[in-house]
């Protein structure tokens, strides 16, 4: 007689019931979808995890409050809208498997993500193919509005160039001809840096030296003793993130921003936040900025932002995923239609009504690149707040979208409508 | 030039400090234990936020005093209770608990503090230069390394003259006739863990002066222990200590001349060291092969 | 001891058909009963594709006894070999697989040979090590590989029989099957390597170490033999990973990976062959679930390794052993 029959049928059994209570519980959402009339739905893939989890999830929190409010007035076609979340985890395996789960098995009619540009890119490569409208928030590498755009891909953060020409002006007027940059060594930080370059040779001006640092770089101080070293009248940080925060904390504690101006291209409320007061310096642009006194709509926006967001106002990342999922909303509505081809076509030009838009110039997508002309808000970091403890930045000038965007012409972007 | 490179190797020799102390928590727990913490660096955070949390209440220097036992007192509860089962099984377990364990550290952080970074502040007479001249030795790291030199003095003073150093070190050679001797081999384990975690929580908290406090902080310092661990020795906590200020100054000159291999240059001397000499600068012939 | 109907040896190879004949059904109908329970066929692919790389892994470590925590970084130089393939060479799926493979196992071969005679602790923290060496290369040499936004600008191509077309680009069941073909090639060639006299010299040395050496056997070039095969097998599924993606990155050589196909390993059983596939399918739908249900689906992914290495170390397959003599 065997000795082991009874422990093994156990065993058995028991992997055999789990395996059956974890097929219920996957197929159980089915089976409730399947009733009712089914939701429009709208997938977004952002690294939730990983080193960019914060600014991903503020752009998840802003456009979670813009389906809130378009289910409340109606939903998209008379049809309530369901938002579903897929974490990229920062790795584009993943960010494309999740993509393809939304849209084979949740039949989602729109996309929205990533905010790594390599995943964005990745991403699009199968809404593509798959032809779903999709909307990168938060992914800032030129060429996804530029030589690897696609018709179904629409962009609403700014590219590259278009926030270096923001800021070139004004720091070449105001501040020094002499640059020095810290700039991150992958696409994102070459672009920008040559976008920068581009801008200061036509005003006039000279390069004292680039340092390229790694992704990740904790440590700064051999960069900064070469910019030192240099002597140039302005140091341009093209870092983002955590290296930004880094990189300031360690120019603050040098002093050397005792010695020259210290400025950027893109800003973000998340890195100031994460600087203690002193090192809260600089000349930057920011993507969008909450303090906007004059603008109607933004205030009421601030107010529902911040019960959704821990009491903490919206940052630029909030807009971008507010807006992205608004887009879908207004385009579909205004099109009595879900169609991807013609949403797509629709969009060209579209410009947003102003509870959207939430700034001064006006803000519509582009036709020939499918770039959000959004504006960008020049002006200096403050250490802390006057009336808010989060007003960190004081906006100096507001420049419209199509005037610090290459025409479309220079974007090298040639869009192939399917037949 | 000379100047530049001189300076360079004042700043490696700063940064290498700070490798060391991590690492040689890292080697501690390697030596006497075989067990690989993969989790370190989440230790590093927790002691960086654990400070971050008692600074509005005990100030800047009451959070340094207290956070490294704090987390070294979490780092007993790990080992006690998910580590100790793993003595004696093939190193593979242990690697992959503390890899697990790093993934639940990570997210925990995220879920407690959020994964926005958080502003921690220096008092401001460490947050200066020295001199306008050596601008780059702020108050603040002359006060890491002078801390680094003391902890790693005072690592080797309790391994050297108290008794429970002597036992970590007799344990690192020979475990079975220690606890043959009448030591208490389980209590021994358990000190020696939480020794190397208080030194990796007074890492996190130094770190959190220097970088933004995130919860993703941890993992691009892990490796750099490692090769300094490799490239001095395994084994040796001098050789621990001589790796990391190598790997510190190599990394510092390299960031002069060629930028983007400041990174991967310590696995190239870590290669060279492999090839050159396999047990590292210090290790010993047969030291857990 | 009461009679059998039938001899122990051939219940035993009966027995072992069934599975074999069960594993291969649920492979190729993978499409049809996935959907229904709230898969979807990438997911499949992803299974069959991280499974192959998680038995080339086991390869080493369950076979040989060896651990190499950092052979996520031949998976990767598959792909970008593989990418590079396509963009550069030929748009042949088949080439860029070879080449993809190729790249792997050569890399596997010169790296081997340096870290061969360590053992243990310290041969893992070296493969680590060494594994990062590639991460970092793939990251900063973005001039070819793209550095942190990966390589682009390449798919995989139909495959082109002159007489017909599978087109593995837009379909992906079509694409799944191509992938079950070659998961199907490599484990078939996995598995004689595991039946032939060298295979058994593998599991020798596993087992007893310097006993194999007293017999004569050449331990460490053995041993560098199965590094090197485990590698070109990594090499390959790194590949089909990247015809997976239409994409390669750096992550892919990161030592996280590693780990994950390590754990799939174990968690599916490190003795068994088919293991590795069990677990990576566990491993893959669980945090594919999880991480759509909640945002914490990391601590559960930890929480998972933590409890498989405390309380499941000899992994799913390790409960159902086949019955010995009494």
């Amino acid at each position: 007689m065997p000795r082991f029959t009874f422990a093994k049928v156990d065993r058995r059994t028991i992997l055999k019931g789990a395996g059956l209570a974890a097929a219920a519980q996957i197929a159980s959402p089915f089976v409730i979808a399947a009733r009712g009339e089914s939701p429009v739905r709208i997938g977004m893939v952002d690294p939730i995890t990983g080193v960019y989890a914060a600014p991903a999830g503020n752009e998840v929190i802003g456009a979670k409050f813009a389906v809130e409010q378009m289910n409340a007035k109606g939903g998209i076609l008379g049809r309530q809208v369901e938002l579903l979340i897929e974490d990229s985890a920062n790795d584009v395996g993943i960010g494309v498997q999740k993509a393809r789960k939304l849209i084979e098995r949740d039949q989602v009619d729109f996309v929205i993500g990533d905010v790594n540009s390599g995943i964005a890119a990745a991403i699009a490569q199968v809404t593509s193919e798959k032809k779903v409208l999709h909307i990168v928030s938060g992914g800032h590498t030129d060429t996804i509005t530029g030589k690897d755009c696609h018709w179904n891909v629409y962009r609403v953060c700014n590219t590259t160039r278009m926030e270096a020409n923001s800021v070139a002006d004004l720091l070449y007027n105001k501040y020094g001809k002499k640059w020095h940059f810290i700039t991150p060594d992958y696409a994102f930080g070459h672009t920008l840096y040559d976008a920068c370059v581009a801008d200061l040779k036509k005003l006039g001006g000279s390069v004292t030296g680039n340092e390229l640092t790694p992704l990740g770089t904790t440590d700064f101080s051999a960069y900064l003793i070469k910019a030192r070293a240099a002597n140039p009248e302005v140091l341009i940080l093209l870092v983002q993130g955590s290296d930004m925060v880094n990189c300031l904390k360690q120019i603050v504690q040098f002093g050397l921003n005792k010695q020259m101006h210290v400025a950027g291209t893109q800003q973000e409320l998340e890195s100031l936040e994460g600087l203690p007061p002193e090192a809260r310096i600089g000349i930057w642009m920011f993507e969008w900025y909450w303090k906007q006194p004059d603008v109607p709509h933004v205030a009421e926006f601030v107010a529902e932002v911040r019960k959704r967001n821990g009491g903490k106002v919206p940052t630029a990342r909030h807009w971008f995923g507010y807006t992205s999922a608004m887009s879908f909303a207004l385009v579909a509505n205004r099109e009595k239609t879900l169609d991807a081809v013609k949403l797509a076509r629709a969009l060209g030009d579209f410009e947003l009504p102003p509870e959207v838009k939430l700034q001064p110039n006006k803000c519509y997508y582009r036709a020939g690149d499918h770039q959000l002309m959004t504006s960008a808000f020049v002006g200096e970091a403050v250490s802390t707040g006057k009336d808010d403890p989060e007003d960190l930045f004081r906006v100096d000038s507001v420049v419209a979208g199509d005037k610090t965007a290459p025409p479309v012409a220079d974007t090298g972007c040639t869009l192939q409508w399917p037949a | 030039m000379t100047q530049l490179l001189l300076f360079n190797v004042t700043n490696g020799l700063i940064i290498g400090a700070f490798y060391v102390l991590m690492a040689l928590g890292l080697s501690l727990i390697l030596n006497l234990s075989n067990v690989i913490n993969f989790a370190h660096g989440g230790f590093l955070v927790i002691g960086g936020y654990v400070a971050y949390t008692l600074t509005p209440y005990l100030g800047f220097w009451g959070a340094l005093l207290l956070a490294p036992p704090l987390t070294a007192v979490i780092g007993i509860a790990v080992e006690r209770v998910l580590i100790r089962p793993l003595y004696g099984r093939d190193p593979l377990y242990s690697l992959l608990l503390t890899f697990g364990l790093a993934f639940i550290i990570e997210d925990g952080t995220r879920f407690i503090w959020g994964a926005q970074g958080k502003p921690v502040t220096i008092p401001a007479f460490l947050a200066q230069p020295l001199s306008s001249e050596f601008f780059f030795i702020t108050g603040y790291r002359l006060f890491m390394v002078i801390f680094v030199v003391a902890a790693v003095a005072l690592l080797f003073v309790l391994l050297r003259y108290t008794r429970l150093g002597i036992r970590i070190r007799a344990g690192t050679l020979d475990l079975e006739t220690v606890a043959a001797l009448g030591v208490n081999v389980r209590m021994l384990r358990t000190l020696n863990f939480a020794v190397g975690i208080f030194l990796a929580g007074l890492s996190g908290v130094l770190a959190a002066g220097q970088l933004g406090l995130e919860p993703t902080m941890g993992t691009g310092l892990l490796m750099p222990s490692f090769i300094a661990i490799i490239v001095g020795g395994v084994g040796s906590l001098t050789g621990t200590l001589l790796g990391g200020l190598a790997i510190g100054v190599a990394s510092g000159v390299t960031a002069v001349f060629f930028p983007a291999a400041s990174e991967a240059v310590m696995y190239v001397l870590m290669a060279v060291v492999l090839l050159v000499r396999p047990r590292g600068l210090l290790g010993e012939e047969g030291m857990l092969t | 001891m009461s009679a059998e109907p039938l001899p122990d040896a051939s219940r035993e190879r009966l027995r072992r058909l069934a599975i074999l004949a069960a594993i291969w059904l649920a492979l190729l109908l993978a499409p049809y009963w996935m959907i229904p329970l709230g898969g979807y066929t990438a997911l499949a692919t992803r299974v069959l594709v991280l499974g192959l790389a998680a038995m080339s892994v086991n390869f080493l470590l369950g076979f040989t006894g060896v651990l190499s925590f950092g052979h996520a970084a031949y998976f990767g130089l598959g792909a970008y070999g593989a990418g590079l393939a396509l963009k550069f060479v030929a748009p042949s799926t088949p080439l860029s697989l070879l080449l993809g493979m190729l790249l792997g196992g050569a890399a596997g071969a010169i790296l081997g040979a340096l870290i061969v005679r360590r053992r243990g602790v310290y041969f893992a923290m070296v493969t680590i090590a060494f594994g990062q060496v590639f991460y970092y290369i793939a990251f900063q040499w973005s001039s070819l590989t793209g550095g942190d936004d990966g390589l682009r600008g390449f798919a995989r191509q139909p495959l082109d029989f002159g007489l017909f077309r599978i087109d593995i680009l837009s379909d992906a069941n079509a694409f799944y099957y191509f992938v079950v073909a070659c998961f199907a090639l490599a484990v078939a060639v996995m598995g004689f390597i595991l039946r032939s006299p060298f295979g058994r010299t593998m599991i020798a040395i596993r087992e007893n170490e310097r006993r194999a050496r007293f017999l004569g056997i050449p331990v460490e070039r053995h041993i560098w033999i199965a590094f090197t095969l485990s590698c070109f097998f990594m090499g390959f599924a790194g590949a089909l990973y990247a015809l997976v993606n239409n994409f390669a990155d750096p992550r892919g050589l990161h030592y996280s990976q590693s780990g994950d196909f390590v754990m799939m390993a174990v968690m599916g059983g490190m003795r068994s062959f088919w293991g590795p596939l069990l677990g990576a399918a566990v491993f893959v739908v669980l945090q594919d679930y999880v991480s759509s249900v909640t945002v914490n689906w990391m601590s559960f992914v930890g929480l998972l390794f933590v409890l498989v290495v405390l309380f499941f170390p000899r992994g799913l397959l390790g409960f159902v052993r086949p019955r010995g003599p009494a």
